[in-house]
């Protein structure tokens, strides 16, 4: 009986899994073969594998547009925006955690009932705000005149660079730090500052890499920002860039599978290195049982 | 502090904290709280971004009353919100409490499932466009190939029991070939809104893509409950489902509880996939409320329009997490 059941949910978990990582099997079998192969509309083991392995699919996905420029564009975006978020909201999470102010209750609620507002609601005000961004790209001191942070990294970096989720996570972690040592150190003199950098952030290491990892992820993967703000082709990123394999009438599945391919293979990649940080960051938001 | 001049040191500590705080809250300042004012203000303008908002007062609520795309993209959110919530999160937590039984091989099936979490929604609905191509993709294909042998042997073994003709008629059925992504028709519909069978696949791909995230939320949440309350369970005799019942599902409610209100969150808000996969398509069926705001926003430049849109968005998703905190929230502790 107990072998019954542990041989069911085996079948169970195992068909859900198939489930999963066929369309990717699939993607990566389309993204080699020729052309004319992968139009067929009989399955068979013949038609499944391609009959020559063409690797070339991905050099042409690639030289079909500036895809290094976006890759670069991503890889800014995603390393320089998860770097300030990370910096950010530790810092702001720190002051809640440790330090006590007027007003750090309501503001700190204030802070976490931004969470309940859709993005979309701040979008177009947002919007407006980047293309009047006052002496910066071609606009006048009243923000007039150019197009502002449009097209810019700041564009991108710098709104969503302090969020509510990471403040509150973190905050949770630091109240569950040990005081012992930076008691020891404030008696020792030590100035606010000097406690942030060298005793407790190095003692976060945990909390920064989950939110981290799920802030990188977030940010490789972006959509909606970079298709309203970066319009220019130069500054475009990954996931704008595959729609270069997309017109009204025809897809080339071949390069779009490839391009796909090679726009996933990073994220997947921090993914199976960061994995225990993930499950951990998932732990660490507070959700145990 | 209330009432007390603070002291030296108090007020010291109060300076390093709003230094602390400062470039956190100038952005929450500069990027939610003046755009949300806006928004609203924006609500009760025209503006097309290029000329000067012009003053409308209530006209753009009263236009969205009589905006049939918008009542549809209402029905078609929430059918999405409905499907991706409810079988989403049950089919989730019974994978995350196979996963839990101390099976050999958690790490390998757990990335399995995670995999379309960390892939973008880009890449997803790509990766599923393909999937669904009517004459080549490999769901049409594979119900191509495996209908024929499926609906004879159905059909032989209907015939040995009945007179064949329930097996005959089954048998002369073709394999169906539907085009998923370029129908606008279902068989249900919400008064004069179908659920085309297009709507019904991106629904479909958005269950795939996230059961994963909400069964390691699960699994987390499984993994914090201490086994000794299973094991005096079972010596009192408890079987598996008053085990469930008894222990699980109340000590599992605060994960419950955020699993329900970060999907309904996020149902509300579905973008990405529909714009790749669809665009609102065919014939606004599978149009949704944030694809009606961007559209009217950045492709009609309605920027007033739109802002009323999302103001009612703001509506919908306040009033359903204030439902959630009062109703289900329970004993759960969330620090809060």
């Amino acid at each position: 009986m107990k072998k019954l059941k542990t041989a069911l949910f085996y079948v169970i978990l195992t068909l859900g899994a198939l489930t999963m990582i066929i369309p990717f099997l699939w993607m990566v079998l389309t993204s080699l073969k020729p052309q004319n192969e992968i139009f067929t509309s009989t399955l068979s083991l013949k038609t499944i594998l391609p009959s020559v392995w063409r690797w070339r699919n991905y050099a042409d996905a690639m030289a079909a547009a500036p895809f290094g420029r976006y890759f670069l564009n991503t890889a800014i975006i995603a390393v320089g925006g998860t770097a300030l978020t990370l910096t950010i909201s530790s810092m702001a999470a720190y002051a809640f955690a440790r330090l006590r102010f007027p007003g750090r209750n309501a503001l700190f609620i204030t802070i976490l009932a931004t969470m309940m507002v859709p993005a979309q609601v701040t979008m177009i005000p947002s919007f407006i705000i980047l293309r009047h961004m006052p002496l910066f790209g071609g606009n006048d001191i009243l923000g007039n005149g150019g197009h502002g942070w449009l097209n810019n990294y700041l564009g991108l970096l710098v709104p969503g660079a302090a969020g509510a989720f990471g403040i509150f996570m973190l905050r949770q972690f630091f109240q569950g730090l040990p005081r012992d040592l930076e008691d020891a150190a404030r008696i020792d003199g030590a100035t606010e500052s000097t406690i942030f950098w060298r005793i407790i952030l190095p003692l976060s290491k945990p909390a920064l890499a989950a939110l981290g990892t799920f802030g990188f992820t977030s940010r490789w993967n972006d959509f909606m920002g970079p298709l309203l703000i970066m319009s220019d082709d130069s500054m475009k990123t990954l996931q704008i860039g595959l729609q270069v394999f997309q017109s009204q009438y025809t897809t080339q599945w071949d390069l779009l599978m490839a391009g796909t391919v090679l726009v996933t293979i990073p994220v997947i990649a921090v993914f199976l290195m960061g994995q225990r940080y993930f499950v951990s960051g998932i732990a660490l938001t507070g959700v145990k049982g | 502090m209330n009432g007390h001049r603070m002291t030296g040191l108090e007020r010291r500590e109060a300076r390093a904290a709003y230094g602390f705080l400062a470039p956190a809250l100038f952005l929450f300042v500069v990027f939610v709280a003046i755009p949300v004012v806006a928004a609203v203000l924006l609500s009760f303008t025209r503006y097309d971004i290029f000329h000067r908002p012009v003053w409308i007062g209530f006209d753009n609520y009263r236009n969205l009353m009589r905006d049939e795309v918008f009542h549809q993209s209402l029905v078609n959110t929430a059918f999405y919100a409905a499907c991706t919530i409810i079988p989403g999160m049950t089919l989730s937590l019974a994978l995350a409490l196979i996963l839990n039984a101390k099976l050999r091989g958690i790490t390998f099936y757990r990335a399995a499932y995670y995999l379309p979490v960390v892939t973008s929604l880009v890449a997803v609905a790509m990766i599923w466009m393909w999937m669904l191509q009517p004459t080549s993709g490999l769901i049409n294909q594979g119900l191509a190939n495996f209908w024929e042998p499926f609906v004879r042997w159905l059909g032989g073994a209907l015939n040995t029991v009945s007179f064949g003709l329930i097996g005959d008629t089954l048998m002369k059925y073709q394999a169906p070939q539907p085009s998923w992504l370029g129908t606008p028709t279902g068989i249900i519909s919400v008064g004069r809104y179908p659920l085309s069978l297009t709507l019904q696949a991106i629904v479909m791909v958005a269950l795939w893509a996230g059961l994963g995230w909400n069964m390691v939320i699960f699994l987390a949440g499984l993994q914090g409950i201490p086994t000794h309350l299973y094991e005096s369970a079972m010596l009192d005799g408890a079987g598996p489902w008053q085990r469930f019942l008894n222990i699980t599902w109340p000590l599992l409610k605060p994960t419950t509880f955020f699993i329900f209100v970060t999907a309904v969150i996020g149902a509300s808000q579905v973008f990405g996939t529909v714009y790749v996969m669809t665009n609102g398509g065919p014939n606004n069926t599978t149009t949704t409320i944030v694809h009606q705001i961007f559209q009217n926003a950045f492709a009609f430049l309605k920027m007033g329009y739109a802002s009323a849109m999302a103001f009612v968005l703001f509506l919908i998703v306040f009033a359903v997490s204030m439902f959630n905190w009062i109703f289900l929230r329970g004993e759960s502790d969330y620090g809060l």
